[in-house]
């Protein structure tokens, strides 16, 4: 099961939302996003790794790579990276889902 | 011990939220903000007993050294109230800098300041949340516990504010044993106006202890609330006051947890740091934001929050199988009904709080009371206008200050 065959989020650039700040907290951080108002709180200091790594990275790949997440893992990821990018959390920089 | 509900004794490594707020945050999530004691309304059951301004009150620059640390801290928004904050003559310039900050403002208010202008102006503002006060979906209702015109005056701020444009105002109940019968009539209010409903739970702090006994929902009242909240509960607000009642059935959404200490807490009019906005009181007091080396150090630091974020023993209710979803229940409503706080809720819907309830208690000496001693007769609420009980004139009760004049009198 190769993430990359259902998933093109692998390889499109995202970055975390202009209206969005992250907060550090002990079990990974807090996002709020100033524009919608959500409150979403990100569990695993790991996640919370790959979003801030996004802004330095290429790609979603890239920044999977560079944080250091197995492969096996990454289509879990590229789930939370989802939810995050329906509420605006994070948002496409380049690439196909940019608007 | 059989069949005890164990908390974990350190924070864990993922698990549930619950699990995690347990253990506290950096900076909490719901900071409440009192700006003032002083208020025009004299409601009944005000939790922070307010009526007269104090005059120790945090002046303009403190308040924008609050602002200025919440910003570090990244406190995201601020719920600010009072008393009635809009009457600080300097509240629109502090929801201004507050919101220049990257503090979001949600203020609740009884709706006195807000006219045309004014909601010209919030519907105008980013970052500006509106909170208006109801008690009763009508005045009838309203009026006896917030005092005469005050159903008007919410009503009118907010028309004022849906014709201003301003988008999804919040109409704040406390729900009481006398409104439980108007909940689709408050959201019909909510609607008409473009308005989202928020629920809250009637709690007996401050002067609502004098008038808890009275106001409080019936058991059977919790039933109607509970199943309101599920049929209806995605389209209306609860602040998660109503976790108390998750043992009927399924969690109600947002969190079921206290999260006084953890990651909720409140700044009063002088500064002072409580556990919780219904918490008013020396007990749950851990600092000052002027003398205990500002806000983030009493939040992080103080001695009662590290304490409310260490395991809670709560007593006899770990053995009941409904622990783990109302967790022992409020905190403040235990303290201001004279329950101990490893105990159960005074309305656990389990039916063990009336029976605690009926042994023996004593209630807490208030230590702080803002009531204005001599109100003038027009702004009072009269809490005698509406008995739910008629007169029996035939088992009247016979005393030197029997309540009815027949008493006694057998024709």
């Amino acid at each position: 099961m190769s993430p990359t065959s259902t998933d093109t989020m692998l390889d499109e650039e995202w970055m975390l939302s202009p209206a969005v700040a992250l907060r550090p907290e002990p079990f990974g951080a807090m996002a709020y996003h100033f524009g919608n108002r959500k409150l979403t709180f990100l569990k695993k200091p790991e996640l919370v790794r790959v979003i801030r790594s996004l802004e330095g990275s290429g790609t979603v790949r890239d920044a999977l790579v560079q944080s250091g997440v197995p492969e096996g893992q990454w289509p879990a990821y590229v789930g939370a990276l989802r939810s995050l990018a329906a509420t605006d959390m994070i948002r496409a920089s380049k690439g196909k889902n940019n608007d | 011990m059989t069949n005890v509900v164990s908390t974990p004794v350190a924070r864990p490594s993922g698990g549930s939220l619950v699990d995690q707020f347990e253990f506290g945050l950096d900076a909490p999530i719901c900071l409440t903000w009192e700006l003032t004691y002083a208020c025009n309304l004299a409601c009944v059951h005000c939790l922070s007993s307010s009526g007269r301004r104090d005059p120790r009150e945090l002046t303009t620059e403190q308040c924008e050294a609050v602002i200025d640390e919440l910003q570090r801290m990244q406190v995201f928004y601020v719920n600010i109230g009072g008393g009635e904050p809009t009457v600080r003559p300097d509240f629109w310039h502090l929801l201004q800098y507050a919101v220049d900050h990257q503090v979001g403002v949600k203020f609740s208010t009884n709706g006195i300041r807000i006219d045309k202008e004014k909601a010209a102006f919030l519907a105008s503002t980013p970052y500006v949340d509106v909170q208006i006060s109801l008690d009763g979906a009508t005045a009838e209702v309203n009026d006896y516990v917030r005092g005469p015109g005050s159903y008007a005056t919410a009503i009118r701020a907010l028309k004022n504010l849906n014709e201003a444009g301003f988008k999804d105002a919040k109409v704040s109940v406390v729900v009481t044993r006398q409104n439980v019968g108007q909940l689709d009539e408050f959201k019909r209010i909510a609607d008409e106006h473009g308005a989202t409903l928020r629920l809250t739970r009637l709690r007996p702090s401050g002067r609502g202890a004098d008038v808890w006994d009275e106001l409080h929902p019936l058991p059977e009242q919790q039933r109607i609330i509970y199943d309101w909240l599920i049929a209806n509960g995605d389209n209306v607000l609860t602040g998660d006051s109503f976790f108390h009642l998750a043992p009927f059935g399924e969690s109600l959404p947002g969190l079921n947890l206290c999260g006084a200490g953890r990651v909720v807490c409140l700044i009063d009019p002088v500064g002072d740091v409580y556990a919780c906005p219904f918490a008013i009181h020396d007990n749950f007091l851990a600092g000052n934001v002027l003398n205990d080396g500002g806000f983030k150090e009493v939040w992080q630091e103080s001695e009662l929050f590290k304490d409310l974020r260490s395991p809670q023993t709560s007593g006899a209710c770990t053995k009941c199988a409904f622990f783990d979803s109302c967790r022992g229940g409020c905190m403040a409503a235990k303290f201001f009904t004279g329950l101990p706080l490893d105990g159960p809720d005074p309305e656990c819907v389990q039916g063990y709080g009336e029976t605690a309830l009926a042994g023996d208690r004593s209630l807490p000496q208030p230590s702080q009371d803002h009531s204005r001693k001599a109100l003038p007769k027009r702004a009072q609420p009269v809490m005698v206008q509406l008995s739910l009980t008629r007169p029996d004139p035939v088992s009247p009760p016979v005393s030197a200050c029997a309540a009815s004049p027949l008493a006694g009198f057998q024709p």
